[in-house]
This record gives C-alpha cells, structure tokens and sequence, in this order.
C-alpha cells in the first residue's frame, strides 16, 4: 500500500496522491485509518502532492465537519476543502422514504389517474369528431397523403408476416381438429370448424393482436418522440392542428387498413387449414372450397370484417391517446408503449367478448 | 507517484475519417500537453464534433492513431481501457443527462459505477459538485425534464466532473447559456483547471468564451488543424476561415471585450 498517511505522536500528516483515482486501489484501509483520528490531533498537509474534492471530502469527514485547531496546510488545499466545507453545510435533500400510510393516497392518484385517461381519451374522441365535421366542410383538407401513407405502413408492409401467421395458425388448428374428427369419423366438419372459427373469430382478433404490437408501439413511439423532440410543439406553433394531421390519418389509416389484413389473413388461414387437412384427411381442395359456403353463412364475413374495422379504429386510438400522453423522458415513452400495446389487446378481446353476445343470433348455421 | 506527464494527454497522429463519399478530416494531426486549455474551432460541418468523439472513442477514424495519456485508445483489455475511459469527463452539447434519473442520481451515477465511495461520501460530492457549478442542493431532486436549458449543461457539467477527470470534453459548453452564466462557466474552468491542472479541449463558436479560457486554439478547415497557436498567435495566420471567424465584426467585438476584462 502506498504510504498516503502517517500518525506518530506530534500528529497525523498526509503525503502524497489524494485524488479518487490514486485512492481508490486502497480506500477501505484509508477509511478505517482516517475514522478514528478527528480533528483534535494536530493535522500536516504539507505532503500532498495531489487533491481532488473526492480527497477533500474524505478529510473533512474525518475531521468532523470542523476545521482543526492545529492545521498545516497551504492556501489552494484550504481552498479546496473549504468548498467542501461549505456545500457540506448545505446538504442536498434527501428523497423521501416510501412508508405504509403512502399506498392510501397512491390509490388515490391511480383513480384520479384513470379519470385523466378517461378525459384525455374522450377530449381526443371529440377533436376526431369536430375535425371529421370541419373535413366534410372543407374536403379539399382532406390529409390523404398521410391516410395513404398509414395504409401502406400499417397494411401493405404487415402483409408476409401476417399470413405467415395466419398460415401457420391455420395449419396448426386444422390439424389438432382433424385428429380428434377422425376419431369420431366426422371428417367433413373440418370445414365448418375452420370457417366458422377462423372467418368470425380468429381472422380478426389474430389480425388485431398482431397489428396492436407491430402497427399501434409503432404509432404510440412516433407522437412519443415527436413530444420528446418537440415537432408537435411546432406544428401547434405553425397553426397545424395536431389531430388532424397526425391522429386522424393513423386512425382513419388503420381502420381501412384492418378489414383488408383480416380478409387477407383469413383467407391465408383458410389455406393452411385445407393443407393440414389434406395431409391428414386427404379433403380435397374442390370439396373444400365448395362447402365453405354451406358451412359458413356470409353474414359472418361481414360480422369478420367489421370486428377488423372497429378494432383497427380502437388500436389507433389507444396508440394515438397513450403516444400523446408520453412526457419528455426515456421512462415515460417506455412506459406509454408498454401501456399502448397491453390496452390495446386487452380493450380488443373486451370488445370481442361485446360482439359474441351482440351477434350471437347473427350468421350461424341452422 | 505521479509520473511525469512529458507526453501530451491527447495525441492525433495522421487522422483520416469519411461519411461516404464525404472526407472529413484527412492526416489530420494534433497534440495537446498537459494543462492546455484548447478551443477547437471550424466551420460548421467541419468536423468538429467528429474529432471529440474520436477522442472519447464513441467512433473510430479510419485510418490513424488517438492516443490519450500517452497510450492508445483502444488498446490493452477491458480493465485497462476502462481505467482509460474514467480519466475523461465528457460535456455532450445537448447536456446527455439520463432523462429517466433525477439531477443528483445523474451526478452520483458515474461514482456509484465505479464501487469504491460510499453513499455518505456520495451524497456530499454531489453536494459539491452542484455547488461547483451554481446550483443549489435543491435542485439534486429534479428531473432533467423540469430544468431549463442551461441548468440542464450545469447538471452535465457537474455529472462529468463527478469522477475528478483529468481531462475534460467540453462539446458547445456555453451555447444556450446567458452572457452571465457564460462568464460564471469560464470563471469555474479557470478555477478547476488552476487547482487540478485539468486538460480541456472545448469544441466552441462563442468568441467571448474562447478568447477568456482558451490558452490555445485549434483551427480545423480544409480537414485538418491549420493552425494550433495561441489567440495572438492565430490572429496572425492568413487563412480565410480565420480572417472570417476572428476578425469579421462580431470577432473584433468579443476580442476587445476580452482584452477589456483581463
């Protein structure tokens, strides 16, 4: 150990490098050695060749936050330790301590929390709304190059890995199926399984799951950023509305978007299906494709197709509210991304639920 | 034990870096001794910027050797480097404070990294550090969201003093700032750089600042140092950026001022 301090009977002197680089290999011994000594003793530090505020603050501890009474020292290291000396005496605040009686108001602001949710998310209904009425007045505002620029986005880019999806999916449910049909000898019921669970069902809350993680982190990142790096701020400041520009055509985007990605995947899924069962129950594609129809009554197209709408409006919405919310720092656009997503999924197989039971006597074989 | 530092803290020898097609500096070479205070200057798009992150080591020119305290960047394993690294403090232009960490977390943040100090000791420093730079200890609670402009440079500044460098980067250290905190910086680099001998290499185009604390200045045109001198000593050299940067109006103007208040 390099000799950085030496106690003999006249007192306690201090040599050499006193800085946190040349500290740091020996530093617990240096503590332990300075921790008794106080500023009683008599103090020489002549000897130090280096002094860093990291050293200075050592040495005001050990003395107590009090300068010793007999002190050898030259004018920059009184200095330097006076500095300490006097922002010691101004400690910095410390961060208040969580205790047991804090979770009673921290339910509290998560209502309030959710009450700001709810009147941001109903303000932001209302915005689309008077820019929808101001559009129908003035069509020539229309933001089509933005709706067409969301359509490509959101649409045409998420075609391959949604029908590698739905392909896959449809594989897989239409081989689990046919195992358990041809135990039972019911092999051509496979069709009616697959339309009905794909076309009404799985075709559209697959679709949403899909575009809420890939299109809607998208949406909610983008307004996230644009807050953080105050693009937003100066599209107010030109007198652009916000709404208009950057919410509407995501949301109108993705809610003409959606129905077209779910008749895709549907259609795909479909496919998949008939492979697996042609593997499995040699069904050919002529019976397949000719008993659809039969088996599935049109109305659940309709019924496929307007779930792809109505959640595609949902999942830009939520991304479009969560990416307005993000407050200029890394931890709140993560937080809002996360939030975006779990909301999104969690609001559309809400609203699937709705539509089971509104349309339970909809489009179902007799 | 402190070695003599004969060869210089930052050494550039023959840098070469391109973006594309685009040469931004070409056998550039630079040396800066111990205790300079040295004021890169150039055009904009000049290649500024890149040449401080070269010498952090955030990119790597092309061709060419960085060294800094006498050995190269990149060499020896990780601990060594490591070493290296937390002998330079960085001032990033736009302050680079963790967004997601209040002031006084982003000030300890590099001192808790390295395991050695103590909370107790952490916390004083932090005090410390705030003080140095004119903030008060009320502000460690903040977040970097809520400081303004220039809080947010004296905030970085302070995190990049935390660990006691011996050398500073100072990227655009007083753009944004008021006149006032301006001289107050230029105040506070004098004192460190009188008690600690820090290097300071600061990329700048604020003339008021370089002709008070530069002790040299670094002309980059034409991708490579033009000249290294000191302020008289540029003022001389005959070379159109330099004409155009020093001795156009608001040049004259900063250096009168300068020589007004020394």
């Amino acid at each position: 150990m390099m000799q950085v301090l030496e106690v003999d009977g006249a007192g306690v002197s201090l040599h050499g490098d006193w800085t946190l680089r040349g500290l740091a290999p020996h530093l617990p011994a240096v503590r332990r050695r300075l921790a008794g000594l106080g500023p009683d003793r008599a103090w020489s530090l002549k000897g130090i060749e280096r002094l860093d505020s990291f050293g200075a603050t050592l040495i005001w501890r050990a003395w107590g936050r009090r300068w010793p009474s007999r002190l050898e020292i030259d004018d920059t290291r009184r200095a330097t330790i006076a500095r300490i000396a006097h922002s010691s005496a101004h400690p910095i605040p410390l961060a208040a301590r969580a205790r047991m009686l804090d979770t009673i108001p921290a339910l509290g602001f998560t209502l309030f929390e959710f009450a700001a949710h709810v009147r941001d998310f109903v303000t932001l209904l209302g915005t689309l709304l008077l820019d929808l009425l101001h559009l129908l007045r003035h069509p020539r505002r229309w933001p089509l190059l933005e709706i067409s620029a969301t359509v490509h986005k959101v649409g045409v880019k998420a075609l391959p890995v949604s029908a590698l999806v739905g392909f896959l999916i449809g594989v897989v449910l239409s081989y689990l199926s046919s195992l358990q049909l041809k135990t039972f000898g019911a092999d051509v019921f496979i069709v009616d399984i697959l339309g009905m669970g794909i076309i009404r069902e799985l075709g559209p809350v697959l679709v949403s799951v899909l575009v809420a993680g890939r299109s809607g982190s998208a949406m909610t990142a983008q307004l996230g950023v644009m807050r953080v790096t105050e693009e937003i701020d100066a599209l107010a400041a030109m007198g652009v509305s916000r709404s208009l520009r950057l919410v509407l055509p995501k949301v109108l985007g993705l809610t003409l978007a959606m129905p077209l990605l779910v008749l895709w995947t549907s259609a795909i899924a479909l496919f998949g299906g008939w492979v697996s069962a042609w593997v499995e129950l040699d069904l050919s594609f002529q019976f397949f494709v000719s008993a659809l129809p039969d088996a599935v009554p049109v109305a659940n197209v309709y019924i496929g197709l307007s779930k792809g709408a109505v959640f595609g409006l949902l999942i830009a919405l939520i991304a479009c509210h969560f990416g307005l919310r993000v407050q200029p720092d890394t931890e709140s656009l993560s937080s809002n991304t996360t939030a975006s997503v779990v909301s999104a999924i969690t609001v559309v197989i809400l609203v699937d639920a709705v539509f089971a039971i509104a349309t339970r006597s909809v489009g179902l074989p007799v | 034990m402190v070695p003599p530092m004969t060869s210089p803290v930052v050494s550039l020898r023959g840098i070469h870096t391109r973006f594309g097609r685009n040469v931004v500096h070409e056998g550039l070479d630079l040396d800066i001794a111990q205790g300079e205070i040295v004021a890169l200057v150039g055009g904009s798009g000049s290649g500024k910027t890149t040449l401080l992150r070269h010498i952090i080591g955030l990119t790597r020119p092309a061709a060419g050797a960085v060294e800094l305290f006498g050995e190269p960047l990149h060499a020896d394993g990780e601990q060594a480097r490591l070493a290296r690294r937390r002998r330079f403090g960085v001032l990033f232009q736009h302050g680079a404070l963790f967004s997601a960490l209040t002031v006084g977390e982003n000030i300890a943040f590099p001192l808790r990294e390295l395991g050695v100090v103590d909370e107790a000791e952490i916390r004083e420093l932090v005090a410390l550090k705030l003080e140095m730079v004119e903030m008060e200890p009320e502000h460690a609670v903040l977040m970097p969201a809520e400081l303004s402009g220039g809080m947010v440079k004296r905030a970085a500044l302070a995190r990049a003093l935390a660990l006691e460098p011996e050398l500073l980067l100072l990227d655009e250290p007083t753009a944004g700032l008021d006149p006032d905190r301006s001289a107050a910086f230029v105040r506070l680099m004098r004192s460190l750089h009188a008690e600690l001998g820090l290097t300071v290499v600061l990329v700048t185009h604020d003339l008021d600042t370089l002709a008070a604390m530069a002790t040299r200045v670094a002309v980059l045109a034409e991708r490579r140092i033009v000249s290294f001198a000191t302020l008289e000593q540029t003022l001389q050299v005959d070379h159109p950026f330099v004409q155009r940067f020093f001795l156009g109006e608001n040049g004259r103007r900063a250096l009168e001022r300068a020589k007004g208040a020394a």
